[in-house]
């Protein structure tokens, strides 16, 4: 019998549940390769490219474009061209049943929620996921990000990993005042969150000013701080795309976010609707814009980096590694050079500012490299 | 951010602003209602307990009951918010507007501009409409229309819990006379609201979904109806962008015109009476300056010109459904125009 395969509703990251295809880039009857993308797949938080993940011909698109189905549904099906449409239509009758019976047992399972806890620095939302007796992993979103930009790297390193995204002072659900809004304080702030969350030390992921935030842990508290892994980091040089943090602040319509959303990502098909609206949502809470103009007068002032952080990164005794996306339009990827000798750099074509979510898989694999390597 | 529903929604939004501003109060019939009575130690918080508890936490001195009197305490609200309040008044039915519209349309829709811009006036009246809840013609019409067609006023339609808290935060900040309409049968709807206090600005329309084939545009409740028939249309193969416009006045007729433009298909979904709504009112600027990217003639689903029927078979026929949404969406798909456009 010839080889039949599903493709499912892909889940990108530990909170999505449903997703809806965006798009089709393949008509029934088209042959496909393995690695492929043959669909846009748009959730709550991004649309995403849908890699086949088997070669053949896309016999059947079962899902049209803009119905929301759960994750794990079926979308599609790819088989061999001597497959009948009778094997088809009995796989597809198949793999329902299954489905049905499968999705009535896990809907119990709820989807990974966020959490607070109060801190004598403040309120702090974060989301924990893997083994707590695990290593842990603590990642830093940048300016104006939240702990949903690590959707797709979290899930990948949670297995291993204990791992949780926090919410920095002035971002997502955690408290809305800033007050010091310097790398020294925000990292007191991360560190008084890994204290309520029991975390001694662990491995620290930071984006752009998030980045920057944990050299400075690795500053302050170099024995808490396993290793260093930098994704398109602040503090390395002066130079950073003034339009986009000043787009970002003011940007009130979604057509005017969604063009300086776009520059985050070499692909700027990546940024969504609904994409657009969360950021939206976001700053619409009173106190963020207050915030983030208060960060941004702070470590950008005059559209140039105010803390240059190469020093203080040299002097951090644990692994270091560099990751920059070669299109990165915020940062230019020359800051990961003249670096020390030790410090490792990857490079990424074909990825932007957002490495960690244009390249999860190659960057979950670097992280754990670098964290399991010790 | 927990799920809350619309009058929750409401409630919270009216909490906050009132514990952040001082000058934020309310008036109307019943907003607090009942308390200190005999056996009763909470407000009621009016008929469908939306102000419920307020009067409790902020005392009779900003949570004012008044008679049944709507021309004297809305006249009293518009003078308040001259003077430096910021009044909260709810007009219980909307319906009732005919007995107080002197003190809406003729005053405070007009101190701004006959004072020459010295005087602002940051009025909001909360006000119920529209059809399902078996309350007959004197409790059931939207006249939002009517509030609309008066310059000088402000008028936000929320389609959702999340988008009643931050319209109505935005109302209360606003200095202008705000009319702010509450669908009845939607207090039960629930969904994710941030616990803090937000704002979403008024006149910039919401893309509740986008699509290639179809705009539909929907006031209100009908945003939701709009989305029940895009759903069952993306089966059919059509995809529809589901626009709404958040508040008739001002109105982000930009995002309608642009979206028309990718799409060529118009169908507007109004709960009001069909004639002089906001369907016609849009229809009519759509082709004024968009006529040539249309494909199709734009098709609008809107109950017919009566009043709202008692009868409650009746009454869910008059109501605008999804069924019927995607019924014109396919007439418009299936014009002999798009033929001759393609």
């Amino acid at each position: 019998m010839a080889k039949i395969t599903a493709l499912t509703m892909p889940k990108f990251g530990l909170a999505m549940t449903e997703g809806m295809v965006a798009a089709w880039h393949k008509q029934p009857g088209e042959s496909v390769r393995q690695g492929e993308e043959i669909a846009d797949i748009e959730t709550s938080k991004i649309t995403s490219a849908y890699e086949s993940p088997a070669a053949g011909v896309l016999r059947r698109q079962v899902l049209a474009p803009g119905e929301m189905v759960p994750v794990g549904a079926l979308i599609g099906v790819i088989a061999e061209p001597e497959a009948t449409e009778a094997e088809i239509d009995a796989f597809i009758a198949d793999f329902l049943a299954k489905f049905e019976a499968e999705r009535t047992e896990a809907e119990t399972e709820a989807a990974a929620n966020p959490e607070r806890v109060e801190t004598p620095a403040g309120l702090v939302q974060y989301l924990a996921a893997g083994p707590a007796d695990a290593p842990a992993i603590v990642f830093i979103h940048g300016f104006g990000g939240d702990l949903n930009n690590w959707m797709f790297l979290q899930p990948l390193l949670a297995e291993r990993f204990r791992t949780v995204a926090l919410d920095l002072p002035g971002h997502g659900g955690s408290t809305k005042a800033l007050k010091q809004p310097e790398p020294p304080a925000l990292a007191r702030f991360v560190l008084a969150a890994m204290d309520a969350l029991g975390i001694g030390a662990a491995h620290l992921v930071g984006h752009s000013m998030g980045g920057a935030v944990a050299i400075a842990i690795g500053q302050e508290a170099s024995d808490r701080t396993l290793s260093l892994s930098l994704i398109s980091p602040a503090g390395l040089g002066s130079e950073i795309n003034a339009d986009f943090i000043r787009g970002f602040i003011e940007a009130k319509r979604a057509r005017q976010l969604n063009a300086v959303l776009q520059s985050l990502f070499a692909d700027p098909a990546l940024v969504g609707r609904e994409m657009v609206e969360n950021v939206l949502r976001f700053k619409r809470l009173d106190g963020v814009e207050a915030a983030l103009r208060t960060l941004a007068d702070a470590h950008f002032p005059g559209g140039r980096q105010a803390y240059l952080l190469r020093e203080a990164l040299a002097r951090f005794p644990g692994p270091v590694q560099v990751i920059w996306g070669a299109q990165d339009r915020i940062i230019p990827p020359a800051h990961a050079e003249g670096l020390a000798e030790a410090v490792r750099v990857h490079r990424f074509e074909n990825a932007g500012h957002m490495a960690h979510m244009e390249r999860a898989a190659e960057v979950a694999r670097l992280i754990a490299e670098l964290a399991g390597g010790r | 951010m927990s799920k809350k529903s619309f009058r929750q929604a409401v409630n919270e939004a009216l909490r906050q602003e009132m514990e952040r501003d001082p000058t934020v109060v309310l008036m109307g019939e019943d907003v607090g209602g009942g308390m200190g009575a005999p056996g009763e130690d909470d407000a009621w918080g009016g008929p469908l307990g939306v102000t419920k508890g307020l009067m409790s936490q902020f005392g009779r001195e900003r949570v004012l009951d008044t008679p049944i009197t709507e021309s004297a305490f809305i006249g009293a609200a518009a003078g308040a918010a001259l003077r430096g309040l910021r009044p909260v008044a709810e007009l219980m039915f909307v319906d009732f507007m005919g007995v107080c519209f002197d003190q809406i349309f003729n005053q405070a829709a007009k101190f701004r501009y006959m004072f020459g811009g010295t005087a602002k006036t940051p009025l909001v009246i909360r006000t119920m409409y529209g059809a399902g809840f078996r309350a007959a013609s004197q409790h059931s019409q939207c006249l939002y229309p009517i509030f609309t067609h008066v310059p000088g006023l402000k008028v936000v339609i929320p389609s959702s819990p999340y988008e009643a808290k931050g319209l109505l935060i935005q109302a209360i900040r606003d200095d202008d006379p705000v009319i702010f309409f509450e669908h009845k049968v939607m207090y039960d709807d629930e969904e994710d609201v941030p616990d803090e206090p937000y704002t979403i600005p008024f006149g910039e329309a919401r893309f509740v979904r986008e699509g290639e084939d179809v705009t539909i545009v929907a006031i209100g409740r009908m945003v939701q109806m709009a989305g029940k028939a895009a759903d069952a249309l993306a089966k059919e193969g059509i995809s529809c962008t589901v626009l709404d416009p958040r508040t008739t006045s001002p109105l982000d007729l930009q995002s309608i015109l642009e979206s028309v433009e990718e799409t060529g298909r118009l169908v507007i979904v109004d709960e009001a009476n069909p004639r002089c709504n906001i369907a016609t009112d849009i229809s009519a600027q759509v082709v004024e300056q968009a006529f040539d990217a249309l494909k199709a003639p734009i098709r609008m689903v809107c109950p017919p010109h009566t009043p709202v029927p008692f009868s409650p078979a009746l009454e869910d026929a008059f109501i605008p459904s999804p069924e019927k949404i995607a019924a014109a969406v396919r007439s418009v798909m299936a014009s002999p125009t798009r033929q001759a456009a393609a």
